[in-house]
């Protein structure tokens, strides 16, 4: 038989204390050691189809992790066998120091999930959802109301408070969204695809508040397939492809890890002929997407000044990206 | 794996706020809901008890309508679980997410469960104590054993919430609760004695309407109604709550099942 009141079952007092800094927070650095959410091997199949094959993963307190990986690359099946909704085939995890599945209930009293599709309540206000989500976690309502102002203040959605779900905007549904997921005060947050769908301006929003939860020293596990999202957000970064981990690291070790350091696009009718021709002269690698030739370069003035001889062909010379890194791993071909 | 989905329910007090926030959804939808409770069970109450009624000699000792009003108690409250535990609960279930927002949080399945069963047979109560309330004051029933309907209410509530949630975790859409409807719901309605005496049927068919849960409330309700203890009271009680257990535990266990991708 359990306990309504989750709080009183929040397990290893060596575990509670530093993690429970309410207001302070500051990442401690002798505490970046130690791992937030640690998965060993794990394993997932359906149907005799392995979605998650031997991942490794080691999240350390305070940072914000990305998971990237093309669609049907295991990143939601990961993140829900982490907060042990479904258990893994093998393998072992960890969360907050509490075994998962096994614990998970008690993990998750101290974990906030921004799902991938909006699941508010759209028979209740603003203050409403975040009220009846405050409960589930044996909070009481007076612990409630008196976190939602700082809530709602957070999630700009303080004038509406009294708005019903229905009327809102998609970025206010997703700040709304967020915002439920900290009614706890949670110390990890899993974020799923928390920006697809919204628009440049809500986009920023989401991102800033983000930021701002690192800053308090929160832990952020998040999944995108935005690489100007990972890159901006992320401290550490892990591409996934096939239910496996194909690369790890900070954006900048994977871009120098995986990929030559400049990038020459060249566009226009004639490019494909052109790059059969000149690419591999002036490109360490290259490769034809539709019209445009992508040359990777250690140095990249030989074949611009050779471009600029060629009057048929535009060109676009950048510094490597993310992008670049992710498509290079998993390929252009379409998924789904 | 399988072990774990056939594991036996977890129960605890967590299913509160859940059961909490059905509440909340349903208070700002009352006064409808308490009209969609009455209308249609009174309508056909009163339309057969005075209709039939007045052609009908007296049953059992009753007038036809105090005979009516009995089954028509049971049935209303089989219909709102049902329908409760079905259309609503597929609706929190799939189309608006509701279960995966509260698994989220530190809730399991088990108590998730546990709520959309209590919650759909407080809806049951809520329409017994309704359709009593209207048997009351049109002077149906005047016996204080007629009381004992509330927790009959409850637990008729409880075994249709079970079965109806067995459906809930197999249907694949809306479309699909159909076929209980008009395969389960309204024969059991027809067969169950609400309109008239089981002994009326063909002895196989008496066996048939012997096994099915909704005779078994009503062979309760109806000597309540005139103030009598009904015989084989405890033997009724079982067999209702059997269906109610077996309901929870196989709907528990399909759920595990159906969620666990």
């Amino acid at each position: 038989m359990g306990i309504l009141s989750v709080n009183s079952s929040v397990s290893t007092p060596s575990l509670t204390l530093p993690l429970h800094g309410g207001g302070d927070a500051k990442v401690n650095r002798d505490s970046k050691m130690a791992a937030i959410i640690q998965a060993t091997n794990l394993q997932k199949s359906y149907a005799g189809q392995r979605v998650v094959d031997g991942l490794n993963l080691f999240i350390h307190k305070g940072e914000c992790f990305g998971l990237l990986g093309p669609n049907g690359a295991g990143k939601t099946t990961t993140l829900r066998m982490l907060l042990g909704l479904i258990a893994p085939d093998a393998g072992e995890i960890t969360l907050l120091n509490l075994p998962v599945p096994q614990a998970a209930r008690e993990a998750r009293i101290r974990v906030g999930v921004v799902p991938q599709m909006d699941n508010l309540d759209p028979d209740f206000t603003v203050g409403e959802n975040l009220l009846v989500y405050g409960r589930y976690f044996g909070m009481k309502d007076s612990e409630i109301e008196a976190r939602i102002p700082a809530l709602l203040e957070f999630a700009s959605l303080t004038n509406k408070r009294d708005a019903k779900v229905p009327t809102l905007s998609g970025g206010m549904k997703r700040r709304l969204t967020l915002a439920r997921a900290l009614v706890n005060d949670p110390d990890v947050i899993f974020l799923d695809e928390p920006t697809t769908g919204l628009d440049p301006q809500a986009r920023h929003l989401i991102w800033q508040r983000l930021r701002e939860l690192t800053q308090q020293g929160k832990t952020l596990l998040l999944t995108t397939h935005f690489m100007d999202e990972a890159e901006r957000l992320c401290h550490r970064l892990a591409v996934m492809d096939n239910g496996k981990l194909i690369s790890q690291g900070t954006p900048r070790e994977l871009i120098e890890q995986n990929i030559e350091p400049q990038v020459v696009e060249v566009f226009g009718e004639t490019a494909g002929a052109w790059a059969n021709e000149n690419a591999a002269r002036y490109s360490q690698r290259f490769e034809l997407s539709g019209e445009t030739v992508f040359c990777y370069v250690q140095e990249a003035q030989p074949l611009v000044a050779h471009l600029q001889t060629q009057s048929a062909l535009r060109y676009l010379h950048r510094p490597a990206n993310l992008e670049d890194v992710f498509l290079k791993l998993t390929g252009r071909e379409m998924r789904e | 794996m399988i072990m774990r989905d056939f594991a036996l329910p977890r129960l605890s007090l967590r299913f509160f706020p859940i059961w909490q926030r059905h509440w909340l959804v349903w208070k700002k939808i009352a006064a409808a809901s308490v009209i969609g409770h009455l209308a249609d069970p009174v309508i056909y109450m009163l339309g057969l008890g005075y209709g039939l009624g007045s052609l009908l000699p007296q049953m059992g000792g009753t007038s036809y309508m105090t005979f009516l009003a009995a089954g028509t108690v049971c049935y209303s409250t089989m219909n709102s679980a049902s329908f409760e535990a079905l259309y609503s609960g597929f609706a929190r279930m799939h189309e608006q997410r509701t279960w995966e927002a509260i698994l989220n949080a530190p809730i399991s399945l088990d108590d998730v469960v546990l709520s959309e069963i209590l919650w759909a047979a407080t809806k049951s109560l809520m329409s017994g104590i309704a359709v009593l309330l209207v048997i009351w004051l049109l002077g149906l029933s005047h016996s204080a054993m007629s009381l004992w309907m509330i927790p009959l209410a409850l637990l008729v509530g409880l075994t249709f919430a079970g079965l109806g949630l067995i459906m809930t975790a197999l249907a694949p859409a809306y479309d699909f609760f159909l076929y209980y409807f008009t395969l389960v719901i309204t024969p059991m309605m027809l067969l169950c004695g609400v309109f008239f005496p089981v002994t009326q049927l063909p002895q196989s068919w008496q066996t048939v309407a012997n096994i099915l849960p909704l005779s078994h409330a009503i062979d309760l309700a109806r000597p309540l109604m005139v103030g009598n203890v009904p015989p084989d009271a405890i033997q009724h009680i079982a067999v209702l709550l059997a269906y109610a257990l077996f309901g929870f535990y196989v709907s528990l266990v399909l759920f595990r099942r159906r969620l666990a991708r």
